[in-house]
């Protein structure tokens, strides 16, 4: 089988440590809490990309650590972000019609 | 694989596994009868649908009330919508026949999650049941049309939410089946199968399993959504509670436009199989053909809202879909270049599955270029919603993948089920079938552009000609049906045993593996040192008469 049997001795072969599980873990608490706080500013236009970054840093922490994707073949990288891509561009499309909307 | 081989070596179907008899069939974990039993499943769900259309165009033969009442109508052609597209032409070829051959052409035993293929099939028949009891639950009938627009969909009191389920359920068929296809074909080839070795009917599923793990989640969350907005009034979509109807048109098709393309990329796969197998020659372009798919399948992805081009986008989102819409038609037009040119000094054998091959190309053109003329902006807003539009998506799912789908039959029923049918009367079915289809669809086109809107129950006298030959065209249509599908099932009763490995002389995988093939497909691991189309034996043949040449 082509890229059949080499994967997984090596897939979970530097699998890290407790310390780096807690670490992120409190990474996260910490990033909640932000996105808590920022909640009652108001920056204007920039509100939702605020929101929108610290999401995606969290979803990058728990898909390359608790989801070990740092630690997967690079062929899996390509699946994810891939997917994430073509979530992007149909985000792009999709505002694309209510940006020009006439109103606003 | 199993650890021994002493009693696998022989037809699935004698494999006398640890159950016997019918639950021998519905738990079995082995792709090929799965493949079946997606198969049968599918035909009882076709027959259902072409019943309601053939209501549906009977009811239109004349103006005003023939056999049934407007609610009955809109019920009919909401369910048949729904079956026809989520219960046969989006799981045909890949749940049929993907099941069926992928692994056996790219030389495994079994797909990479057996089991996990198996619930999709049970996800399938329960999705299919609940949107055939939601005809009959107290409620009535759902009478939204397939797509289930807002607002109406939230405020009608027919059944809704079950038809909603059923669909979400069948999107999780459809997203288990293109992840193991996805990874099927990553983990499972053979040695020597490297991906530009891939018949190219594995590169349209590959192409078509991506759509269905991408694009399928957003129809499964809109439609729950849906749910939420009938069941609590959330305010999403609803433009009364402040929600946004053309957002749930924007979801909608976010993932409905692609899945036309998860309908017609597998039916092309078929296409790239038997034209060179009966035009005994290399197909012209393997890798153009190949990446068409994945460029299909790319741009495939972008193109929904040329669905909207009347709800009131802004100006610049129409500009951006239409101009994707025309992209979209290079990678199409590709293929069908390629399979002309394939044809082009073939030494070409004319049997069946040529014949519903060569009207694929034929069907499948028209409404691809009908298609064109809908990208267009201008003439979008005049047909918009018009019988010419159902006109050409029939010639397209119907042209198309159905008659991709009778190719595919009639091109592996002799591997599959060991039996032939009878050819003479496979050929009066496909002319049968072919001008009954062009009689049925083809008026729809003209009052189309006269004016006449799809999904009315009633209209105007002077559209009366063109109801009336389309009404006639489904009878031409449903007899040449009945002739296929009677000498089909005919032939597995009484049709000549076929025990020959390479029935047409094709150069894939499935021809050199035992007909009926093995529990486990071969023998032996298959070996690939060559790719799919290459054919040998031209190669001798041509050697041949070059040796009595030089002689």
């Amino acid at each position: 089988m082509s890229s059949h049997d080499s994967h997984n001795e090596n897939a979970h072969a530097h699998k890290p440590s407790y310390g780096i599980y807690i670490l992120i873990w409190v990474a996260l608490l910490i990033l909640t809490g932000l996105t808590v706080a920022v909640a009652g500013i108001n920056f204007g236009n920039l509100t939702v990309i605020t929101a929108l970054t610290v999401a995606s840093v969290k979803s990058y922490l728990v898909l390359e650590y608790f989801m070990h994707l740092k630690h997967e073949k690079k062929m899996f990288w390509l699946f994810v972000y891939t997917s994430l891509f073509f979530l992007g561009v149909s985000l792009i499309l999709l505002f694309a019609d209510y940006t020009f909307l006439e109103g606003n | 694989m199993a650890s021994s081989t002493a009693n696998v070596n022989v037809s699935f179907f004698d494999y006398q596994g640890g159950r016997k008899g019918i639950l021998g069939w519905i738990l079995s974990v082995d792709h090929k009868r799965i493949g079946i039993l997606y198969l049968i499943s599918m035909m009882i769900f076709f027959a259902v649908g072409v019943t309601f259309g053939f209501l549906m165009r009977l009811e239109l033969i004349a103006p005003d009330r023939t056999i049934m009442d407007p609610q009955t109508y809109n019920s009919i052609f909401t369910l048949h919508g729904v079956i026809m597209i989520f219960l046969f032409i989006i799981p045909g070829l890949p749940a049929v026949f993907g099941n069926f051959f992928l692994p056996i052409m790219i030389g495994a035993a079994d797909v990479a999650f057996p089991r996990l293929n198996l619930l999709s099939w049970w996800l399938f028949v329960i999705g299919g049941l609940l949107a055939i009891t939601s005809i009959i639950m107290p409620g009535g009938a759902p009478d939204t049309g397939w797509t289930f627009y807002i607002p109406y969909s939230v405020r009608t009191s027919t059944n809704v939410i079950p038809a909603l389920m059923a669909a979400f359920i069948l999107g999780f068929s459809s997203i288990l089946t293109g992840l193991n296809f996805v990874v099927t074909v990553h983990r499972l080839r053979a040695k020597g199968m490297t991906f530009f070795r891939l018949p190219l009917f594995i590169w349209a599923l590959y192409s078509t399993a991506w759509i269905q793990v991408l694009a399928t989640p957003i129809i499964g969350i809109t439609l729950l959504l849906v749910t939420f907005e009938r069941l609590f009034s959330v305010g999403i979509f609803d433009p009364s509670l402040g929600g946004d109807p053309v957002l749930y048109q924007h979801l909608f098709w976010i993932y409905s436009h692609p899945a036309v393309y998860i309908m017609i990329i597998p039916a092309m796969g078929v296409i790239s199989e038997v034209i060179p197998v009966f035009a005994r020659r290399t197909i012209f372009g393997y890798k153009f053909i190949a990446f068409s798919s994945v460029g299909i399948a790319l741009f495939g992805s972008l193109v929904w809202a040329h669905h909207m081009f009347t709800v009131g986008m802004s100006g610049v989102a129409m500009i951006v879909f239409s101009v994707l819409t025309f992209l979209v038609a290079i990678p199409s037009a590709v293929k069908v270049f390629n399979w002309v040119s394939t044809l082009y000094k073939g030494s070409i054998v004319v049997e069946p599955p040529l014949y519903y091959a060569l009207a694929f190309i034929f069907l499948f053109s028209i409404g691809g270029f009908t298609g064109l003329i809908q990208g267009a902006l201008s003439v979008n807003l005049h047909i918009h919603d018009t019988s010419f539009i159902v006109a050409h998506f029939h010639y397209v799912m119907f042209g198309g993948t159905g008659f991709g789908i009778f190719t595919a039959m009639h091109y592996w029923w002799p591997k599959m089920f060991g039996r032939m049918y009878n050819k003479k009367v496979s050929i009066v079915g496909f002319w049968t079938l072919f001008v009954g289809f062009n009689v049925l669809y083809f008026p729809m086109f003209v009052m189309g552009w006269l004016g006449m809107p799809r999904r009315y129950y009633d209209y105007l006298p002077e559209y009366h000609i063109y109801h009336l030959i389309s009404t006639i065209g489904s009878w031409i249509l449903i007899i040449g049906l009945l002739i296929m599908f009677i000498n089909l099932l005919k032939a597995l009763k009484s049709g000549e045993k076929v025990t020959k490995e390479n029935y047409w002389g094709g150069e894939t995988l499935e021809w050199k593996c035992p007909t009926p093939p093995y529990v486990f497909n071969f023998e032996f691991t298959p070996e690939v040192h060559a790719g799919p189309y290459e054919y040998k034996q031209n190669d001798e043949s041509e050697k041949k008469v070059e040796e009595e040449v030089v002689q």
